[in-house]
């Protein structure tokens, strides 16, 4: 049961069944805790804009451009907080940024 | 023997009296006394004068505080005399055991009207002699037991024996003077019997 | 057999903690906090033990290196004393909170200023609130006794909470007392090997330790904790209980002396509690119904065990060692009080201040408490709040 104990946790759990001290029983599990409500302004991947430079990824604070064999992806708007940090450093104005719900 | 026998100890930061405390509750323990010993503490100077203490019985002991009416009083330096109130509560039926070459008798007049028995001790002489450096407490410790009586004086020799060897286990050649130290100790005090 | 010894209460611990041999201290040693980590890192030089010991450069540091050790799994221990134990306040929280059951030995000295060394409370009432256990000892054997079960019951699985073995400094951390000590075999037997269920260093599960708590979980954490102190009680019972069976030494929350008719009482921690058993037997040599009680566990606060023991009594004083400026009294008076409120009928409650920085506590003094309390209780005069005793005025 432990190990299921961090995805049992949220805030209707009694004091009961909390781990000692908020312990966590669980690790690369920040992926579970959605970011992206977080947003005002939501990024807008230009495709046949992009070299796939790749330029982008690593500056993302929250690993919200995902890769997969060597190509990014378009945004994972669960994650990403729309800071705007890849935009400035896309080369190609490949990525653009508009307010939410536009 | 009585149930409880209390000592204080007044010297100055670094002549060991603190040490001679601890020596006598170690002694008195080895030969199966409840014991405790310690120091009053403050600023540690050397020179400046301290405090340290004595408690001996048959039976376990509970009071932890100072010792303000004590059986007896040893001085290990006595140019405290002048400046310390030595005597304080101290037991007429008790005794003062001092460090001097002088006689009993001439120290009454330092000793602000206080009756009872005076112990002396040349305990320079005495470990000059027999261990040939200026260490004046195992000659107190020997006078302090014969002026108290609070053991056996061949029982405590024959502990002090162990426990110098198990002190001195690297240097043995030591254990001879301070065995020969306080054996003179035991001899050579004088008393005034007030 | 038990093997009869004369050593000084720090003397004392530290051969506790060489017979327990810990995997981790980690200590700061200012002076003249306590000479427990000097003893141990000679034991350690010696080959006498195998911990590591890992020297840091303040209290702040030497607690968080056990905080650290503790939570990779290490059974860890540290001392300290007065300023030390000051300094490592934010770090307490953090142990007790991320229930890591280290153990403390607490040398009670003084807080300056003004600047002074000697023995109060000062120290650990400071860190009262903490979250961790204090267990206070009156004599070098208590000390010694203390401190291994203070292992077993910080690290007992309903409680998993730092303990703090406190004593008096100089008073008995320095004095040079008989006391029986525990063969190593039984000790090592009797605290058992440290066995957390999660720690860091485990390969095999995954363990993230001290995560940053939201308001929707951290008074369910503080609760778990308060539960965890409540058990406590049960678990030093049990422990005291295998220890009186190995040693034939009782120890329970509190010590009660001569109290089964008293009628007036004084209430004491610490080694101030000798001359306080003296005064008893002293007063009920001359016809005066006196007792003691002496509170060996602060934390938890043994308040049901309080109202039990003054059921009967017309009269107490409670001692605090410390003043916590309040301006209505010392932490145990506080406490005493509003764990009889309600509870116990007709008592008269009187508050001292005691023996602060060192302030010898004698026989007479607490002989002039137990006259002051029955006085009151005669008069029917309300005593003031709290008092300074045996004061200059």
């Amino acid at each position: 049961m432990k190990d299921n104990l961090m995805k049992n946790i949220n805030p209707e759990t009694k004091w009961q069944d909390l781990t000692p001290g908020g312990n966590i029983y669980a690790s690369g599990n920040s992926a579970e805790f959605k970011t992206g409500d977080w947003r005002t302004v939501t990024p807008k991947f230009i495709e046949e804009k992009c070299k796939q430079c790749l330029l982008c990824v690593p500056v993302c604070p929250d690993c919200a451009i995902p890769v997969v064999d060597g190509k990014r992806l378009d945004f994972d708007l669960d994650h990403c907080k729309g800071c705007g940090i890849c935009a400035k450093v896309c080369p190609f104005d490949a990525i653009e940024f508009v307010k939410e719900g536009e | 023997m009585k149930k409880l026998t209390e000592i204080r100890w007044h010297g100055r930061g670094g002549q060991g009296a603190k040490t001679a405390s601890l020596l006598l509750a170690d002694v008195a323990f080895s030969t199966g006394m409840y014991i405790q010993g310690f120091p009053e503490y403050g600023p540690e100077r050397m020179g400046a004068p301290i405090t340290a203490y004595n408690r001996l019985s048959d039976e376990p002991l509970r009071v932890h505080s100072n010792i303000y009416e004590p059986d007896f009083v040893a001085v290990v330096d006595e140019t405290l005399l002048e400046s310390v109130d030595v005597t304080a509560g101290l037991k007429p039926e008790g005794a003062i055991i001092i460090n001097t070459k002088k006689d009993p008798k001439e120290l009454l007049p330092l000793l602000k009207g206080y009756k009872g028995k005076i112990y002396t001790i040349d305990a320079a002489k005495v470990s000059l002699e027999c261990i040939g450096k200026n260490i004046p407490n195992t000659p107190m410790l020997a006078a302090v037991v014969h002026a108290s009586k609070v053991m056996d004086e061949k029982l405590f020799l024959e502990n002090m024996r162990a426990s110098f060897k198990h002190k001195f286990a690297t240097k043995p050649e030591v254990v001879e003077g301070n065995m020969k130290a306080l054996s003179m100790a035991l001899e050579e005090v004088k008393v005034y019997e007030g | 057999m038990a093997i009869n010894e004369r050593l000084s209460g720090n003397e004392a611990v530290s051969f506790a903690i060489k017979q327990i041999n810990p995997d981790v201290v980690a200590a700061y040693p200012i002076t003249p906090s306590t000479e427990i980590p000097q003893f141990i890192s000679q034991y350690i030089a010696n080959g006498e033990m195998t911990t590591v010991y890992v020297p840091v450069e303040s209290e702040h540091s030497s607690m968080s290196a056990c905080i650290g050790s503790e939570a990779a799994g290490a059974r860890s221990m540290t001392a300290t004393s007065s300023c030390g134990l000051a300094y490592m306040f934010e770090m307490l929280y953090i142990a007790a909170s991320n229930r890591l059951p280290i153990t403390m030995a607490v040398v009670n000295r003084a807080l300056s200023g003004p600047i002074n060394i000697n023995n109060d409370h000062s120290d650990s009432m400071g860190a009262r609130d903490a979250g961790w256990l204090q267990i206070y000892a009156e004599n070098a054997q208590e000390a010694y006794d203390n401190f291994i079960q203070c292992v077993r019951i910080g690290e007992h699985k309903d409680v998993k909470l730092p303990v703090m073995a406190c004593q008096d400094g100089f008073i008995t951390s320095h004095a040079v007392e008989r006391l029986e000590l525990i063969e190593t075999d039984k000790v090592k037997a009797f605290v058992g090997e440290y066995k957390p269920e999660k720690y860091l260093l485990n390969p095999d599960e995954i363990l993230a330790v001290g995560p940053y708590d939201t308001p929707q979980y951290y008074m369910e954490h503080k609760k778990a904790q308060t539960e965890a102190m409540k058990n406590a009680r049960k678990a030093i019972k049990e422990i005291a209980k295998e220890f009186e069976a190995m040693t034939g030494r009782k120890y329970d929350m509190l010590e009660e002396y001569r109290m089964d008719d008293a009628e007036y009482a004084v209430i004491i921690i610490g080694s101030s509690a000798g001359a306080g058993k003296e005064a008893v037997d002293e007063l009920r040599n001359a016809g005066v119904k006196a007792g003691l009680i002496k509170v060996r566990v602060f934390r938890p606060f043994p308040d049901e065990e309080l109202v039990a023991a003054l059921k009967k009594v017309k009269g107490v004083a409670i001692m605090d060692k410390t003043d916590s400026f309040s301006a209505a009294g010392g932490p145990l008076g506080a406490e005493v009080k509003a764990a009889i409120y309600g509870k116990v009928d007709g008592i008269t409650a009187a508050n001292y201040i005691y023996g602060l920085g060192g302030r010898d506590v004698r026989v007479e003094h607490i002989k002039q408490v137990f006259e002051e309390i029955a006085e009151l209780v005669k008069t029917g005069k309300a005593p003031e709040t709290y008092k300074y005793l045996a004061i200059r005025e």
